[in-house]
């Protein structure tokens, strides 16, 4: 496996694709859900051409052979977040199950009313609405860490509401929109001595950062294959074995069984106690082959290609006039930029951008709070991964200023 | 996709006609695309006969959603209370002139549907088509 990030464009087959005719495709919606290698398509591909039956039970070559793949997929999952055993990698259909997992299965049994969570401004509407839903339905009381003008967590605000002792304590590692870089193991070092365990949404760190979860500080951790490489429909809820080993089961079915009599069930042991039904297989299969391609770049080399991408990014952004780029400065963000233009509405942004081939987003970002805070309805969001280049961001800004010229 | 800016919306979007409220008048009406954050509102007068003799709408929002309201302000100067009711997608589009993708359908759609809830409320009814 070497592979590097010098020349890693040509491993995605969908950008050498054109966006019109004639028009390059200049791809900077990364955030929303990354490009997949030839790797991985090819992992996926030949599992369904050679390997495919139902994992676990089968007595036969292709279902050993698929069990084989596919739990494979869970080691090298563990590997790279560094996990004390595979025991802890449970799959779940993306980030935002795995958080609603927790909720469902973890909250509803160690919370009562009036117990608080703590979760912050910052946050996809993946880490708030399972907890409304909650708050709905068991009447906890969520607590929100209000993010500065800079786009960081207000600390001081943060260190009074742990003082409300909270039970639990969710925040995003990476925002989406402001791409703040949050200290994950001092604020979890904190909630610890509050009394709070502690939730992190991984989906937009753990695709772009080094992650590992021996010193990350988290009790449970929730990231997304599609972000990463790897395909839809697969995500991973990590958590520490004594936690999962307490919890009781989320959805029940086949897999998450040991016996079943009429009279009852007894669950599996894990991981499986939370896999209920026929897993996803070839998407963890094609999420092991993400997995095994980031290893092969080097999560390091990663995140400091990005780093350096967003520097040069938030330079050339912020010499457009009338340009306004959220968040933090460069050195405590990820490689995500939201922007505003002075006078144009994001769709608009994003459609003439379009044109020129520049795929960039436009909206909340499924963090309407977030919006609120700023006074914004929308931004238009450009973000990077490992395959993006100073072109692409020459790109947009070419077009950001003949958005400006059709505007003016 | 080229003509999608074609000068038609621009002008509209970047001169605004209607734009305002009214008072009085004989319904007003306020909706938003919480998706995008598109907001609007139309005011309407009409006469002794049930013809719009005014509208205004104010609102915020991409050049499809503004300019698309603009233009529907334009076309129902003297319209009857039924022709409102009466207007559908088609006409909107035919206004704008362009083809819209699904995703941009909604902003376009934007001012036809806060019209048309506020035509159909005059009379306490809803629009049947939502």
């Amino acid at each position: 496996m070497t592979h590097s990030l010098a020349t890693c464009r040509s491993d995605f087959p969908i950008l050498a694709r054109e966006a019109h005719p004639g028009v390059p495709l200049t791809f900077l919606d990364s955030g929303a859900s990354s490009q997949k290698p030839e790797s991985v398509i090819r992992a996926m591909d030949d599992y369904y051409r050679l390997h495919h039956a139902n994992v676990h039970r089968g007595i036969h070559v292709l279902a050993e052979e698929a069990t084989a793949l596919y739990e494979g997929s869970r080691d090298s999952v563990q590997r790279f977040i560094n996990a004390a055993t595979r025991k802890e990698i449970i799959y779940t259909r993306n980030a935002t199950e795995a958080i609603n997992l927790v909720a469902y299965s973890w909250a509803r049994a160690n919370l009562k009313a009036g117990d608080r969570i703590v979760l912050t401004e910052m946050e996809h509407h993946a880490n708030l609405v399972p907890w409304h839903i909650l708050a709905g339905q068991i009447g906890v009381e969520l607590d929100f860490v209000p993010v500065t003008d800079d786009g960081l967590l207000d600390l001081d605000a943060y260190a009074r509401l742990l003082t409300r002792e909270p039970k639990l304590v969710a925040f995003t590692h990476m925002s989406n929109v402001l791409g703040t870089i949050n200290p994950v193991e001092s604020l979890a070092a904190q909630a610890h001595a509050a009394g709070a365990k502690v939730l992190v949404d991984g989906a937009q760190s753990v695709p772009h950062l080094p992650v590992d979860v021996q010193t990350l500080g988290a009790d449970f951790l929730a990231f997304s294959a599609h972000k990463m490489c790897g395909p839809t429909g697969i995500g991973v809820l990590w958590a520490r074995q004594e936690l999962l080993e307490a919890m009781p089961v989320f959805m029940g079915g086949g897999d998450m069984i040991r016996k079943v009599t009429l009279a009852g069930f007894k669950p599996n042991d894990l991981p499986y106690k939370f896999e209920a039904g026929t897993p996803a297989i070839a998407e963890g299969v094609g999420l092991g082959a993400a997995v095994d391609y980031l290893t092969g770049l080097g999560m390091e080399a990663v995140a400091a290609h990005e780093r350096e991408l967003i520097t040069y990014a938030l330079e050339r952004l912020e010499e457009i006039p009338g340009v306004r780029v959220y968040g933090p400065p460069a050195e405590r963000k990820g490689g995500v930029a939201a922007f505003t233009l002075e006078g144009v509405h994001p769709h608009d942004i994003a459609q003439v951008l379009d044109r020129d081939g520049v795929a960039v987003r436009a909206g909340h970002h499924c963090a309407q709070p977030l919006h609120e805070r700023f006074d914004l309805a929308a931004t238009a969001r450009a973000s990077f991964y490992l395959y993006n280049t100073r072109d692409d961001v020459d790109r947009l800004v070419v077009s950001l200023y003949r958005v400006k010229k059709l505007f003016a | 996709m080229d003509d999608f800016y074609r000068e038609l919306i621009l002008d509209h979007y970047k001169n605004p006609r209607f734009r305002g409220t009214l008072d009085p008048h004989s319904f007003t009406y306020e909706d938003e695309n919480p998706l995008c954050g598109d907001k609007l509102r139309i005011d309407v007068r009409l006469d002794d006969t049930g013809h719009v003799v005014e509208s205004a709408f104010t609102g915020r929002g991409c050049a499809i959603s503004q300019a698309s309201a603009s233009l529907l302000m334009e076309k129902i100067q003297g319209a009857s209370l039924d022709e409102l009711r009466a207007l559908n997608k088609d006409d909107v589009l035919e206004l704008l002139g362009i083809d819209l993708t699904p995703a941009r359908l909604k902003c376009a759609l934007l001012s036809l549907k806060v019209l048309k809830a506020g035509a159909y409320g005059l009379s306490g009814e809803s629009n049947p088509d939502e």
